[in-house]
C-alpha cells in the first residue's frame, strides 16, 4: 500500500525523504486508517486544526469527520467513548491534547482502558492507542509541561511506547494500532519538529515511504560505545547523542541507548550495554523518584550489581513541578549541560 | 434533535413529537398477561439469586463478620429492591445490545441474559468464572451479551458510547444502555456522557436507579434537584422519572426509549425510583437509613404478585412454579461455582496483556 504519491521513477533513485516526527506519525496514522476501516482518531483540536502538535495533520480532509472526530472537552465521556469502540473491535486513537490532562479521565484510563481485559480473563481486548503530548522547555508551566510517562508505567495494563525519531513514530505509531492492547504513545513536543518550537537538528529524519512496525519492547542502541551506557528516551535521546558527540573529541565514548517503549521494557538491552561499558547514566525527563530511573538502575542491580565498575548516576526533574521562569525550568530538565556533566562524573 | 418540550416530562415518559410510532392510547392499555407474567419472571429469578447469594456470603463468615473470608470474600453489593428497572428495560433489548452496569449489577446482568453459571462462578472466585476470577462481583464481563460493570461510580457510561458508536459506525441498529445510581448522577462523568451522546446523537439510553442512598447519604443530601429526569433536558434529550418503583412504567418508557435509540434519534434518561431493600454493601449496619420502617411494605416483588393475582394473570400454582424453577436455576449456578476449581495461584500474573 502507498501512503505518499512517489514521482515516476526515473534514472536515478530520489534522495532519502526526510520527515519530521509529526509528519512520520501522522503518515503511521493515515496508512493503517487506510488500511483498516476500524481505525479512527478522536480528541480535541484533531479536526480542522490538525491537533495542536500537528499529530493530525491533513487526516480530517483525508478520513473525513466520520473518522476523525473533533470532541467536546470532556476527557472522561471521549476516553470512555475510546474503550467502549474498542471493547467493540473498532482500533480507535485517542488523543489527549498534554499528558498532564489525565488528572481529569484518569479513571478511564486505568481502572477501565487498562483493566477490562485483566478482569475479564481475556474475554474482552481493548485496542486503543492513546496519544498524548509531553515535555517541557518551552515555559508551558507545571501543568503543561510533564512527562509522567512513569505514571503511566507504574500502572499495569497498558504499553508505554515514547519515540524519539521520525522513523520510530511512524512504526511504533502503526505497531500501537496494531496491537491489542491499550498502547500509550508520547511524543514529546520539542522533538515533533514544529516550526514554532526551539528544535534539534535531529528533529528531522529519514522515513521509509512504506508502512512499518517498529516493534514495542525492543531498545535501539541508537550510539554505539565503550565508556559509558547513556540510557534515555524521548527528546532528551537528541541532547544526549549530542553530548556524545562532544565528548568524543574528549575521547570519552559513550553509548545511547534509546528505550522506545518502557511497557515492555527491554531490560535484556540495559544489562547488556552496562555489561559491556560497566558506567550507566540514566536521563529521564520525568520526575526523578520512583520512576524510570529507579527502574533502570534495579534492573541492572537485580540481574548483577556487579555490573557497575561505578555507583550509577541519574538525570532526571528533581521532585518538584516544572517552574514557569526559564532560568528555573532549565535548571531542572535533563539539559545536555546536566548529561554532560553526569557522563564526566561516572568517568571519574 | 432540537431541545424538548415540556411534553418530553410528561408520566408516560415522552412527547408524541419525540415519538411518532408510539400509540397514545398505549400507556392506559394493560400489558399482555404474557408480558406482565415475564416481568414477573425476572424478578422473582433475580430475587432468589441475591437471597441465594446473600446466604452463601454469611454462611462461612461467623463468629463475627470478616470481610475477606469465606467462600465468597470481599465487597457484596446485592440488588434486592431494585429488580423492576433490570425487569422492565431488559425485555427490550437483544444480546447485540449492550449495557453497562454498576457495583451493583446482578439484577440487570441476570435480565439481559447474562451466563448465570459463570458469573456465579465469578462471584465465588472460581477459575470458571466469567473473568477466571480476576474480576469478582463488580466486575462482570460478558461479551456474548455485551455485558459489563464498572465499580466506579458513574465510570460505566463513558465505554457504553463508546459501544453504542461502534454499532452505529459498523450500520447497525444495535444500542447500549447505561445504568448507574441517583449518586452518579453528581458526577462530572455522569454530565459529559449526557451531553457527548446528545452532541453526536448516539444510540444510548440512560438509566438512572434512584434507591434514594449513597451509601448512607440521602439524596436530599447530595443533590440539588428533587429529580435527576430535568437534567436530561439540559442535554437536549427527554427524560422521564417513573415513581413507586413500578416495572410496568419502567417497561414502557425503556421500550420507547429503546425504539428511539435504535432509530438513530439519539439518547433518552430513564430515571426509576427504586429501593435499597437491604444494606448499600452485605455486613451495612444501615444505623443511619431513616426509612428502614417502611422498606418492607415497598417491597416491588410482593406488590406486583398481589396485582397479578388480582387481574387474574397469575395463580397460585404458577407462582408456586415460578419460584420452584427460579430456585432450581440458582441451584444449578450455584453448583456450577462450586464445582470449578479456584484459580491456580501460579496464574496470577496471567491477562495483564493479550
Amino acid at each position: 500500500m502507498t501512503v505518499v504519491e512517489e514521482p515516476a521513477s526515473k534514472a536515478a533513485p530520489p534522495p532519502p525523504r526526510r520527515l519530521t516526527m509529526a509528519k512520520a506519525m501522522v503518515e503511521g496514522i493515515a496508512a493503517e486508517m487506510e488500511r483498516d476501516p476500524s481505525v479512527f482518531y478522536l480528541g480535541e483540536d484533531v479536526g480542522a486544526y490538525g491537533g495542536i502538535f500537528s499529530s493530525t495533520t491533513g487526516l480530517l480532509e483525508r478520513f473525513g469527520p466520520e473518522r476523525v472526530l473533533d470532541t467536546p472537552i470532556s476527557e472522561t465521556a471521549f476516553m470512555g467513548l475510546a474503550t467502549g469502540a474498542a471493547v467493540e473491535g473498532m482500533r480507535p486513537i485517542v488523543e489527549l491534547m498534554f499528558a498532564d490532562f489525565f488528572g481529569v479521565c484518569m479513571d478511564q484510563i486505568y481502572n477501565h482502558m487498562a483493566k477490562i481485559h485483566f478482569e475479564s480473563g481475556g474475554n474482552v481486548k481493548v485496542p486503543v492507542v492513546l496519544t498524548s503530548a509531553v515535555g517541557g522547555g518551552y515555559s508551558d508551566g507545571a501543568q503543561h509541561s510533564q512527562c509522567l510517562w512513569g505514571t503511566f508505567a507504574h500502572l499495569p495494563g497498558m504499553k508505554v511506547v515514547i519515540p524519539s525519531t521520525p522513523a520510530d513514530a511512524k512504526g511504533l505509531m502503526i505497531s500501537a494500532i496494531r496491537d491489542d492492547n491499550p498502547v500509550i504513545y508520547l511524543f514529546h513536543k520539542g522533538a515533533m519538529g514544529l516550526a514554532w518550537m526551539t528544535k534539534t537538528r535531529r528533529a528531522l529524519g529519514e522515513v521509509p515511504p512504506e508502512p512499518y512496525e517498529t516493534p514495542i519492547g525492543k531498545a535501539a542502541v541508537v550510539r554505539s560505545g565503550r565508556d559509558v551506557t547513556v540510557v534515555t528516551v524521548s527528546l532528551s535521546v537528541h541532547y544526549a547523542l549530542d553530548v556524545a558527540d562532544e565528548l568524543a573529541t574528549d575521547g570519552i565514548d559513550v553509548e545511547v541507548l534509546d528505550l522506545r517503549s518502557l511497557v515492555p521494557l527491554d531490560r535484556d538491552a540495559i544489562v547488556e550495554s552496562v555489561g559491556r561499558t560497566g558506567r550507566l547514566v540514566v536521563v529521564d525527563e520525568d520526575y526523578q523518584s520512583f520512576g524510570m530511573s529507579a527502574e533502570v538502575m534495579a534492573t541492572v542491580a537485580e540481574r548483577d550489581p556487579s555490573l557497575f565498575a561505578v555507583p550509577p548516576v541519574r538525570v532526571a526533574v528533581p521532585d518538584v513541578p516544572i517552574p514557569y521562569a526559564r532560568a528555573l525550568e532549565q535548571t531542572v530538565l535533563p539539559t545536555p549541560e546536566r548529561i554532560r556533566s553526569a557522563v564526566r562524573q561516572v568517568m571519574g | 434533535m432540537a431541545a424538548i418540550s415540556q411534553s418530553g416530562f410528561s408520566q408516560s415518559g415522552f412527547s408524541q413529537s419525540d415519538h411518532p410510532r408510539s400509540d397514545d392510547s398505549e400507556a392506559d392499555r394493560p400489558l399482555e398477561g404474557s408480558v406482565r407474567l415475564d416481568l414477573y419472571r425476572t424478578m422473582v429469578l433475580i430475587r432468589t439469586y441475591e437471597e441465594r447469594i446473600r446466604q452463601e456470603y454469611h454462611a462461612d463468615k461467623t463468629p463475627g463478620f470478616d470481610i475477606g473470608a469465606g467462600k465468597i470474600p470481599g465487597e457484596m453489593h446485592l440488588a434486592a429492591g431494585q429488580e423492576p428497572v433490570a425487569a422492565g428495560v431488559c425485555p427490550h433489548l437483544r444480546p447485540s445490545d449492550a449495557l453497562t452496569a454498576t457495583h451493583r449489577p446482578h439484577h440487570l446482568a441476570i435480565a439481559h441474559g447474562v451466563d448465570l453459571a459463570r458469573m456465579t462462578a465469578e462471584i465465588f472466585g472460581r477459575e470458571g468464572g466469567l473473568g477466571h476470577g480476576r474480576g469478582g462481583h463488580m466486575h462482570l464481563f460478558d461479551p456474548a451479551v455485551h455485558f459489563s460493570c464498572s465499580g466506579i461510580i458513574a465510570e460505566g457510561l463513558p465505554p457504553a458510547l463508546g459501544q453504542a458508536f461502534a454499532f452505529r459506525q459498523r450500520g447497525t441498529d444495535s444500542v447500549a444502555v447505561a445504568v448507574t445510581g441517583e449518586g452518579a448522577a453528581n458526577q462530572g462523568a455522569f454530565h459529559e456522557s449526557l451531553n457527548l451522546a446528545a452532541l453526536w446523537k448516539l444510540p444510548v439510553v440512560f438509566v438512572v436507579e434512584d434507591n434514594d442512598w449513597g451509601i448512607s447519604v440521602d439524596r436530599g443530601a447530595s443533590t440539588a434537584v428533587a429529580d435527576n429526569s430535568p437534567r436530561a433536558a439540559a442535554n437536549a434529550m427527554p427524560g422521564v422519572r417513573i415513581e413507586d418503583n413500578d416495572v410496568e412504567a419502567v417497561y414502557r418508557a425503556a421500550r420507547q426509549a429503546v425504539e428511539r435509540a435504535r432509530a438513530g434519534e439519539g439518547p433518552s434518561l430513564i430515571e426509576v425510583h427504586t429501593l435499597r431493600l437491604w444494606g448499600h454493601f452485605e455486613g451495612d449496619p444501615q444505623t443511619y437509613r431513616s426509612d428502614l420502617e417502611t422498606v418492607e411494605e415497598r417491597d416491588p416483588i410482593p406488590r406486583y404478585r398481589r396485582l397479578l393475582l388480582e387481574a387474574g394473570v397469575l395463580d397460585e400454582a404458577s407462582a408456586e412454579r415460578i419460584a420452584a424453577d427460579a430456585a432450581a436455576e440458582v441451584d444449578r449456578a450455584v453448583e456450577f461455582a462450586l464445582a470449578s476449581p479456584e484459580p491456580d495461584p501460579a496464574t496470577a500474573s496471567a491477562y495483564v496483556f493479550a
